[in-house]
């Protein structure tokens, strides 16, 4: 981020903002974070998000909601996949980010070329897992029945912070495959980096509101993710097990879906994960004259 | 009406009674509690009496399950989950799931009446529909039971473990079905509670897992009411809770297990919009609005209970359904004749009759039809609200019973969007000739199952369950195993 001048020129230094509704914006509150290399050298500031924030990019999901819903998975796939083509555009700018918050070199390389490839592979899941996950139900009656996914509507997410770019994209890809909008929250100083990819998902012909990316603390942010009443679904990785018993209890307020990932997850490529975020819905209709 | 000519029947003309006989009915004066392959008294010594709600008397006395004993019936599930049923091969546990369905079968007639002797259902019903699906799907789940792999592609699956399961009083042994089966063809032993006021068809599947030679502990039932439920949902060594009931129970059951992450699964109620266009084939949408609401005197989590007829034909489809309803015979479950049996219970049938005066309070109209009720037992008259508002407590709470509400529509928007305006999303149903427009219903309803042209269908196949606060989890078709495994 901060970098001295070379050549006695003053670098212009980029202030981050979070991405609500497809704009860039400051926190409403007012307030921001310090971010700090892990030597303790200080960087910049990031926002930190207020319950406000996370209630206005839930409005924000909700109305881009529909409309990603109904696109078509030939065109989701599309905009995923034109979305991994901006990370790759961008991706000496990205390993630089993570290098300055403590990845080394090779990390960092890796890092960048996991998320790209992550994209690339859900975006490929857009126009089959439907057919994967879906089925033609042979009942014992005059009826044709079929189970089809649907997307759930807005979905919450909670990044860790043990890899800033891979947990996010591995988080937010499966959620907006499935044809849901999300309000991510990146926390630490894993922010900076998810601030970077708010500018490659809005250059990806990605409808505003789709992805809406907040930054701030989790131990402030994180009840609300859990007890918001218009949040279909809460998608979180780590923490630790007091907290996950008290997002599940919260989220029995309106039957919010809840989904715990571990840290440092394995099988970040995994159709299944899709399946978490969508409906089935069945329909019956008869057939005859 | 019309100038087709129409036989007066007067007072002589009344269906003759047509009873099914109750001679063959063996039932025990007193049943213990099913765990470990044997019947066992419960520990306390407490036993409570399940009636018959269409003449209120006692048909057997169920034991009342205790904490000790939902302990040792967890205990003996999960020995027989570790030292047997897991173990044991897909083709194998299969075979056992398939002497279930046929013993079903073979049973047929006898769990039938049971089940409307303790439950207050017609025959009708309980005959084709409730027993004929429990068979189906022991059957269909069997044969999933070696096959596992293929349900769910690039996973290993394997069983989750002991399943605690709690089922309502609505549909009593399709519910043990739609919940044991699927957990023992996928490797899990259960404990399960039915409902306190309909057990008996629950004891008689022990006696059945009893001839099919099912290895003790493999199935569990204890009986009693919520405090036995409560016992079972908080019992630490469940690996899987999966409960049919009330939405504020699961909510309750979700708190109750926040802290130990132990899998569940959710069936709640509904408020299903069924949605009638101008251009349906009227005749046949009045029969799917009757069968919609008064199938099972609306005991059904997915009643298509909110109407939406188009205003154009508006007249035309409640002068049909009156008439309709009129013709509904009210009365003995036992008998062949029977459209609506009885209320399941004493307080059901007050928060039914609840509902029916709130609903006058705020202003809407209440039509009953004229048919007459047994002195004894629990009955409500099929009936139906017009001029209600969305806001109505008739409207947005899930009465479960054979009271349907009904407004009017001008555009499809319109519809969809008061179809939508509820938190539950269990079911829904739309009727109209017009193919795209079907599709742009069925799509637009956020529900886990819809209903186009035909309403309340179920099938072994089929998936079945919620959106939003009407559960989650699927019961039923592939997608009804998930719950039941673990994928790594």
């Amino acid at each position: 981020m901060s970098r001295n001048g070379h050549n006695g020129r003053l670098d212009v230094r980029k202030t981050y903002k979070m991405l609500i509704g497809g704009a860039f914006v400051r926190s409403e509150s007012g307030r921001a974070l310090d971010v700090e290399a892990p030597g303790g050298r200080w960087l910049g500031h990031v926002c930190r998000a207020s319950r406000k924030d996370f209630r206005n990019a839930v409005v924000a999901a909700r109305k881009a909601a529909p409309g990603w819903a109904n696109t078509t998975a030939y065109l989701k796939g599309q905009i995923l996949y034109r979305a991994a083509e901006m990370l790759e555009g961008r991706a000496a700018g990205f390993e630089t980010v993570l290098q300055s918050i403590g990845l080394s070199a090779p990390a960092a390389k890796a890092e960048v070329a996991d998320s790209i490839d992550l994209l690339v592979y859900y975006a490929g899941w857009s126009d089959k897992y439907l057919q994967v996950f879906g089925a033609v139900n042979p009942v014992a009656s005059s009826h044709f029945n079929f189970s089809v996914t649907e997307p759930m509507g807005v979905v919450a997410f909670v990044a860790g912070e043990k890899r800033p770019l891979l947990d996010l994209v591995a988080g937010i890809a499966p959620i907006i495959v499935g044809g849901n909008a999300v309000v991510a929250l990146s926390t630490g100083r894993a922010a900076v980096a998810a601030m970077e990819l708010g500018e490659v998902l809005e250059t990806s012909d990605l409808p505003g509101g789709v992805v809406n990316l907040l930054c701030g603390l989790r131990s402030e942010l994180i009840a609300q993710t859990a007890g918001h009443m218009d949040v279909n679904a809460l998608v979180v990785q780590g923490g630790d097990a007091k907290e996950a018993a008290s997002l599940r209890e919260a989220c029995a307020l309106n039957l919010k879906r809840f989904f715990l990932r571990p840290d440092r997850s394995r099988d970040d490529e995994d159709p299944y994960r899709i399946l978490d975020t969508v409906e089935i819905k069945t329909t019956w209709h008869p057939v005859g004259g | 009406m019309t100038d087709t000519a129409t036989i007066s029947k007067g007072s002589d003309w009344g269906y003759a009674p047509a009873p099914e006989s109750t001679d063959h009915i063996r039932l025990k004066d007193r049943y213990g509690l099913f765990i470990d392959g044997k019947f066992t008294p419960p520990a306390s010594g407490k036993y409570f009496k399940t009636i018959n709600p269409a003449n209120e008397k006692v048909l057997a006395e169920v034991a009342e399950a205790g904490e000790k004993d939902v302990d040792r019936a967890v205990q003996a599930a999960r020995k027989a989950h570790d030292k047997v049923w897991r173990k044991m091969s897909g083709r194998e546990r299969g075979k056992y799931v398939y002497r279930i369905a046929r013993i079903i079968q073979e049973r047929a007639r006898e769990l039938a009446v049971v089940e409307s002797m303790d439950g207050g259902k017609p025959i009708r019903e309980s005959r084709d529909v409730d027993i004929p699906l429990s068979a189906a799907h022991f059957f269909y789940h069997a044969g999933w039971a070696d096959k596992l792999s293929y349900a769910f592609p690039g996973k290993k699956v394997s069983p989750v473990g002991v399943a605690g399961q709690i089922i309502p009083w609505n549909f009593p042994l399709l519910m043990v079905a739609w919940k044991v089966a699927p957990a023992l063809a996928c490797g899990n032993t259960v404990v399960l509670k039915p409902a306190e006021t309909t057990p008996l068809t629950a004891l008689l599947f022990a006696e059945i897992c009893q001839e099919a030679g099912l290895p003790d502990g493999v199935f569990n039932l204890v009986t009693g009411a919520g405090a036995t439920g409560a016992a079972l949902v908080k019992h630490p060594d469940l690996d899987k809770v999966a409960f049919t009931g009330s939405t504020d129970v699961g909510k309750a059951i979700q708190k109750a297990l926040a802290g130990r992450g132990t899998k569940l699964t959710l069936e709640l109620g509904g408020k299903a919009a069924h949605i009638i266009f101008e251009d349906a084939t009227i005749d046949q949408a009045v029969e799917g609005i009757i069968n919609g609401i008064y199938f099972n005197q609306g005991h059904v989590c997915c009643a298509g209970s909110r109407l939406f007829v188009q205003e154009s034909v508006e007249e035309e489809v409640i002068a049909k359904l009156k008439a309709r309803m009129e013709t509904l015979i009210v009365g003995d479950p036992l008998d062949k004749n029977t459209d609506i049996g009885a209320i399941n219970s004493r307080a059901q049938c007050d928060r039914i009759n609840d509902y029916l005066k709130i609903g006058v309070e705020e202003g809407a109209e209440l039509f009953q039809t004229r048919c007459s009720v047994p002195g004894k037992g629990f009955w409500v008259r099929p009936s139906f609200f017009t001029k209600v508002a969305q806001s109505h407590r008739i409207v947005q709470e899930e009465i479960f019973g054979p009271v349907l509400a009904i407004q009017t529509f001008r555009t499809l928007n319109e519809a969809l969007e008061k179809a939508n305006n509820t938190p539950y999303g269990l079911s829904g149903g739309v009727w109209t000739d017009k193919g795209s427009k079907i599709f742009k219903v069925t799509r637009g309803i956020r529900a886990g199952v819809i209903w186009a042209n035909t309403f309340n269908k179920f099938d072994p196949t089929s998936p079945f369950g919620g959106y939003k606060e009407s559960g989650y989890g699927r019961e039923g078709g592939r997608h009804g195993l998930k719950p039941y495994v673990e994928l790594t």
